[in-house]
C-alpha cells in the first residue's frame, strides 16, 4: 500500500513570492522572518521524501464560475498550467506547469464516488495561487506530480464544515488504501480570519485575532471536536468575510485525525495570520 | 436583483486586460456595451447559444457605470471580484503601498455585520 508520509496544512499568501524575491534593503521589515519561517516549514516536507503530492486548495473565480460551480472537484490530467493573468498583475506570481498524477486522481475519483462523495472532475485544469503558492513555499523545485483537489469556500451555498472534515477523513482512508508503493504527502491551504473587499481588509492584523489564536490551538492539538463545536457556516461570517477558507484547514484536520501536529508555527502579518502545521502519520522520517 | 449578472460583469472584465483599461477609462460606455453584447453570452458556449433573459436592474447599472464599489458591496456583489478589479484599475493612482485598499475599506466603514448576502 501507499504510505502517507506527511500532511501539511498551511495558509497561502500570494504576496510571499514577491516579498521573497526582493533584496533585503528593499524588502518589508517582516520579510526576513517570513522567509525564515517558510524555509523551516519547507524542510518538514523535504524530510518526508514524498513521491506525489495531493494538493487541496480553492479556485478564486478563475476557471470555476457561477454557471457551473462544484462543491468539490478533483483534477485528472497529465499536466496543470498554473496562475492567471490577474495573479501576475496583482501579486507578481510566475506562470508555471505542474505534472499531474492521473492514476491517483482516477483512483480518488472512483473510490470517493463509491463512498458517496460525488466529486466533480476536470481533465483540463489551470490551477491558481491556492495550489501554486504552496508549491513556491514548500516545493519550489516543482518536481513532483500532483493531484489537485478544489473546494468551494467562496461562492455560497457552501458545503458545511462537517463535510470538509468528512472529506478529509475519506481522503485519508483512500490514500492509506491506495495500492501503490509511492510515498504520498497531502498539502492543503486555506485561511484563518480574513477580510477581502470589506471594511476590515488590510488591517494591522487579521480581522479576528481571537479566532486566529483559537484556530491555531485547534489545529495544533488535533481538536476536531472542539473546532466543530464552535465553527458553523454562519459563525465564519463574523471573523471576516473570507474566513470560510478556514474550512480547508478543517479538511486537513479530518485527514490528520485526532493527533497533535508534529510541527506548528505561525506568523502574525498585516491583514492575516500565517500558520504552518505538519503531521507525520507514520513517524518522522519514516 | 441580478447579483449573478453583476458578478459576471466583474469577472469577465477583470480577466481581460483590454476590458480593464476600457472600464477604467469609460465606465458608463463599457457597461452599456457589455450589457448589450456580452451579458447573455454563456461563457462555455458558442455565441449562437446565448441566454436571452439577463439584464441589470437600474441600480446595478448605475453602480457599475459610476465605479461605485460601496453600492456594489451593499447590493451583495461578490466582494473578492469587486476588490480585485478595483485594485487593477485604481491601485496605480496611489503612491503608498496599500493606500488604495485602505481607502476602499474606509469608504465601507459604515457597513456593519451581517454584511449583505452574497448568495447567487
Amino acid at each position: 500500500m501507499a504510505k502517507l508520509v506527511a500532511i501539511l496544512a498551511t495558509t497561502h499568501h500570494p504576496f510571499f513570492y514577491k516579498t521573497s524575491q526582493l533584496p533585503p534593503d528593499e524588502a518589508a521589515p517582516f520579510a526576513a522572518e517570513w522567509v525564515r519561517k517558510v524555509e523551516a516549514y519547507r524542510a518538514t516536507l523535504t524530510a518526508a521524501r514524498p513521491d506525489v503530492l495531493v494538493m487541496v486548495g480553492s479556485d478564486h473565480f478563475h476557471q470555476l464560475w457561477l454557471d457551473n460551480m462544484p462543491p468539490f472537484l478533483v483534477g485528472k490530467a497529465p499536466h496543470y498550467d498554473g496562475n492567471y493573468y490577474n495573479e501576475e498583475r496583482e501579486f507578481g506570481l510566475p506562470r508555471l506547469v505542474l505534472k499531474g498524477h492521473e492514476e491517483l486522481s482516477g483512483y480518488i475519483l472512483r473510490e470517493a464516488l463509491d463512498r458517496e462523495f460525488d466529486l466533480a472532475f476536470s481533465n483540463e485544469l489551470r490551477v491558481d495561487h491556492s495550489i501554486t503558492c504552496p508549491i513556491i513555499t514548500v516545493r519550489p523545485q516543482n518536481d513532483l506530480p500532483i493531484v489537485p483537489i478544489y473546494t468551494n469556500i467562496f461562492a455560497p451555498p457552501l458545503p458545511r464544515p462537517e463535510r470538509f472534515v468528512k472529506l478529509g477523513r475519506t481522503l485519508r482512508e483512500l490514500v492509506d488504501a491506495w495500492p501503490s508503493d509511492l510515498r504520498v504527502a497531502v498539502v492543503g491551504t486555506g485561511h484563518l480570519s480574513l477580510e477581502l473587499g470589506g471594511p476590515r481588509q488590510f488591517g494591522p492584523h487579521g480581522p479576528d485575532p481571537e479566532l486566529d489564536a483559537k484556530a491555531v490551538e485547534w489545529i495544533a492539538n488535533g481538536d476536531i471536536d472542539g473546532c466543530l463545536s464552535e465553527v458553523t457556516l454562519d459563525s465564519l461570517h463574523a471573523p471576516g468575510n473570507a474566513t470560510h477558507g478556514f474550512m480547508d484547514f478543517m479538511l486537513m484536520m479530518g485527514l490528520a485525525g485526532y493527533h497533535k501536529a508534529d510541527y506548528a508555527d505561525n506568523l502574525d502579518l498585516f491583514h492575516t495570520m500565517e500558520a504552518y502545521f505538519t503531521w507525520y502519520p507514520n513517524g518522522v522520517g519514516e | 436583483m441580478s447579483k449573478y449578472l453583476v458578478n459576471k460583469f466583474l469577472f469577465t472584465v477583470d480577466r481581460d486586460p483590454d476590458l480593464v483599461e476600457r472600464y477604467r477609462a469609460d465606465p458608463a460606455g463599457t457597461v452599456a456595451w457589455w450589457e448589450a453584447e456580452r451579458a447573455n453570452q454563456i461563457l462555455n458556449c458558442v455565441a449562437g447559444e446565448a441566454s436571452t433573459w439577463l439584464a441589470f436592474t437600474e441600480a446595478e447599472r448605475e453602480a457599475l457605470a459610476t465605479h461605485d464599489h460601496v453600492a456594489l458591496f451593499e447590493m451583495g456583489a461578490h466582494p473578492f471580484l469587486t476588490l480585485t478589479l478595483w485594485i487593477a484599475m485604481f491601485e496605480r493612482d496611489h503612491s503608498e503601498p496599500l493606500a488604495m485598499q485602505l481607502d476602499y475599506a474606509a469608504k465601507l466603514r459604515h457597513c456593519a455585520l451581517p454584511y449583505p448576502d452574497i448568495s447567487t
